[in-house]
């Protein structure tokens, strides 16, 4: 009797999550879109997380440097999807004319005036692809590292990246530098712009503010990475990875090519990082190398590790935490204040810092395999009367 | 008359100044138990680590199953049909009995990305086929009922169980088990030994190293006794045993 109480309740608690996940936006709308506006970063933070976890939690090697394939997905969107692609070809002419006008030919007049602006469901392939092309590339010299030695190597790759897109302006102007790319087309599915138009997107009859409608898509990619993460985890490739990442020598024995498959999670775990970074483009309609730092790369290892490493569940738990709470600080720390105290303490970003630093710190020493841990399956008791 | 399965041919390895390995030759008859002793140091895992690509030989011709192969990389050597276990346990501690198990099986089977993602049948067949042999492994060497118990956390003796039916679930034409009864008390020893002789009824070649003298005679049908990296010894339990040099080894000279 017990048991099925316990199961039914627990059917009722994901059913009720559900229904709130669902309805998040509507019930926060009211309050202002930057309610809703933190909860599609929050979910863009989910699939970072969740692809991170596929190289640092079920292979097990440590990398500091994942946010290079956020930029590079986001670098993707801004290419080819907003006016810079014209602005590419203008300074290519200006600075080296045969090879300008050449690409100019290539490209044709239509682009060479107006930048490219492909259909996003060419633009979530394609990111896909080249972060994971990236992720492969950049894998490949660290092969042979482990622990901290890979974590500096793949740091180092974070930078490389970033700093590329900083100075990337000259002397072909690609990246536009510091200034960043703007005018990213938003996301259109058919004819309906997730921009919508003051805000609002209009689906014959129904209108929703254009983050709810960012929202959903952003859920409906979460639920397809989460779906995606758990299937590798559990077959043959997955089986491979957390081999590799228990006893790489037993691994080999096994017959695991494990440099094939550790090829192989840099390049899964890139291309979640790619998608993600291209609807971040999309969503912002602005991007810029400053969003695109170590700090960001830690935060999302910080995801992974403080919500339960490899598992997915935790993961998830981790980056929503990590991605809202400080956003909600942000939101309510200082009203807080001038409510209580009349005037502003303690600045909300002091704040944020302070409570980041003391949560890690806690966690590590109450839960040091994270929030959401996978369940251990330890019953020393019944082993040796199981055993033959 | 039986055949060579394995066949090694003028083995050698040099660390540093160490000869680890000198003009090692032995074969391996198909469907035997094949052991390979010797005192502490005379290079036996040393032998093992080179005929299953762990370590680079220096010299050395090796031939399975009437075909050559380079010991060049481990998971050459499994696709190749050697599977072997560890002196010191290495199973994959975090994974369940039955997820060490269906690992090796990773090597018989084919499911790519769009296998694991997309999970059409010929993925989900390939799944269930990996998970009911390892069923049967598990049941084979007598553990199956602690197929979802981490592993890190089963008592030694099943763990060892888990290392051998992991290594079979890789389909091995050579089973090659470095000391399986290190550390097992004369019950475990004696059930080991039921075991092994299973798995040899089956058709699955094994090499075996143990120190267990008493169990190496009983068990094996050819026997090769190293010292000092090189074959002082080869034959029947009875010939190695009355050989002078191997007395001599074991027991020191003035005992031969």
């Amino acid at each position: 009797m017990s048991a099925s109480n316990a199961r039914f309740s627990s059917r009722t608690q994901v059913a009720l999550l559900i229904i709130a996940i669902l309805v998040f936006p509507f019930v926060a709308a009211p309050f202002g879109n930057a309610w809703v506006r933190i909860a599609d970063v929050a979910l863009l933070y989910i699939m970072l997380a969740l692809g991170l976890n596929v190289v640092v939690g079920f292979a097990g090697l440590l990398d500091l440097g994942y946010v290079a394939f956020f930029a590079i997905g986001a670098y993707l969107a801004g290419l080819l999807a907003s006016p810079q692609l014209a602005a590419t070809i203008e300074s290519l002419q200006m600075d080296f004319p045969t090879a300008g006008i050449w690409v100019a030919e290539l490209f044709g007049p239509v682009i060479a005036a107006q930048g490219m602006h492909l259909s996003v469901w060419l633009i979530v392939p394609l990111a896909a692809l080249v972060a994971g092309i990236a992720g492969a590339l950049l894998g490949a010299p660290t092969l042979k590292l482990r622990g901290d030695y890979l974590a500096i190597v793949t740091l180092g790759f974070g930078e490389i990246i970033r700093i590329f897109m900083n100075n990337l302006n000259a002397p072909v102007n690609i990246t536009n530098g510091p200034q960043g790319i703007n005018l990213i087309d938003p996301i259109r599915i058919g004819p309906v712009s997730f921009a919508g138009e003051a805000g609002v997107v209009r689906l014959g009859e129904l209108a929703i503010p254009s983050v709810n409608a960012y929202y959903y898509l952003f859920l409906l990619l979460c639920v397809v990475t989460i779906i995606f993460s758990y299937r590798l985890q559990h077959s043959r490739l997955g089986r491979a990875w957390i081999a590799i990442r228990e006893d790489e020598v037993a691994a080999k024995a096994m017959g695991i090519h494990v440099r094939n498959m550790k090829l192989l999670a840099f390049a899964m775990g890139a291309s979640f990082g790619g998608v993600a970074g291209a609807m971040f483009g999309a969503f912002q309609g602005f991007i810029s190398p400053e969003s695109f730092t170590l700090t960001e790369s830690i935060a999302i290892l910080a995801m992974v590790v403080l919500g339960g490493i490899g598992h997915i569940p935790g993961v998830v738990l981790g980056a929503v935490l990590l991605a809202a709470l400080p956003e909600i600080l942000r939101h309510t720390v200082e009203p807080l204040q001038m409510t209580l105290f009349g005037q502003i303490w303690i600045d909300a970003e002091v704040l944020r810092q302070l409570l980041y630093g003391l949560a890690l710190v806690l966690i590590m020493l109450a839960r040091p395999a994270g929030l959401w841990p996978a369940p251990r399956k330890e019953q020393h008791l019944q082993t040796a009367e199981a055993a033959p | 008359m039986t055949t060579a399965l394995l066949s090694v041919q003028g083995a050698s390895k040099r660390f540093g100044g160490l000869q680890a390995l000198a003009d090692v030759s032995l074969a391996v008859r198909r469907g035997q138990i094949h052991g390979l002793i010797g005192p502490n140091g005379a290079g036996k895992t040393t032998c093992f680590n080179v005929i299953t690509g762990l370590y680079q030989p220096d010299s050395g011709s090796f031939v399975l199953n009437g075909k050559p192969y380079s010991p060049s990389s481990p998971h050459r050597v499994a696709q190749a049909g050697i599977a072997r276990t560890f002196q010191n346990l290495r199973l994959f501690g975090e994974m369940t009995a039955l997820e060490n198990v269906m690992v090796g099986r990773h090597v018989r089977t084919r499911q790519g990305v769009f296998g694991a993602v997309l999970r059409h049948s010929a993925a989900r067949e390939e799944e269930r086929d990996i998970e009911q042999r390892a069923h049967e492994l598990l049941r084979l060497v007598g553990i199956a009922g602690l197929a979802q118990r981490t592993a890190r956390y089963l008592s030694y003796g099943d763990q060892r169980r888990v290392e051998i039916a992991r290594a079979l679930a890789t389909d091995p034409l050579l089973l090659a088990l470095d000391e399986p009864a290190a550390g097992m008390n004369a019950t475990e020893k004696s059930s080991l030994s039921d075991l092994l002789q299973q798995i040899r009824a089956m058709g699955t070649t094994i090499l075996l190293i143990e120190h267990d003298v008493k169990m190496v005679m009983s068990l094996c049908d050819q026997i090769t006794v190293l010292d000092y990296g090189r074959v002082i010894a080869d034959g029947t339990a009875d010939e190695v045993q009355r050989h002078p040099e191997v007395i001599a080894a074991y027991l020191g000279r003035d005992a031969a």
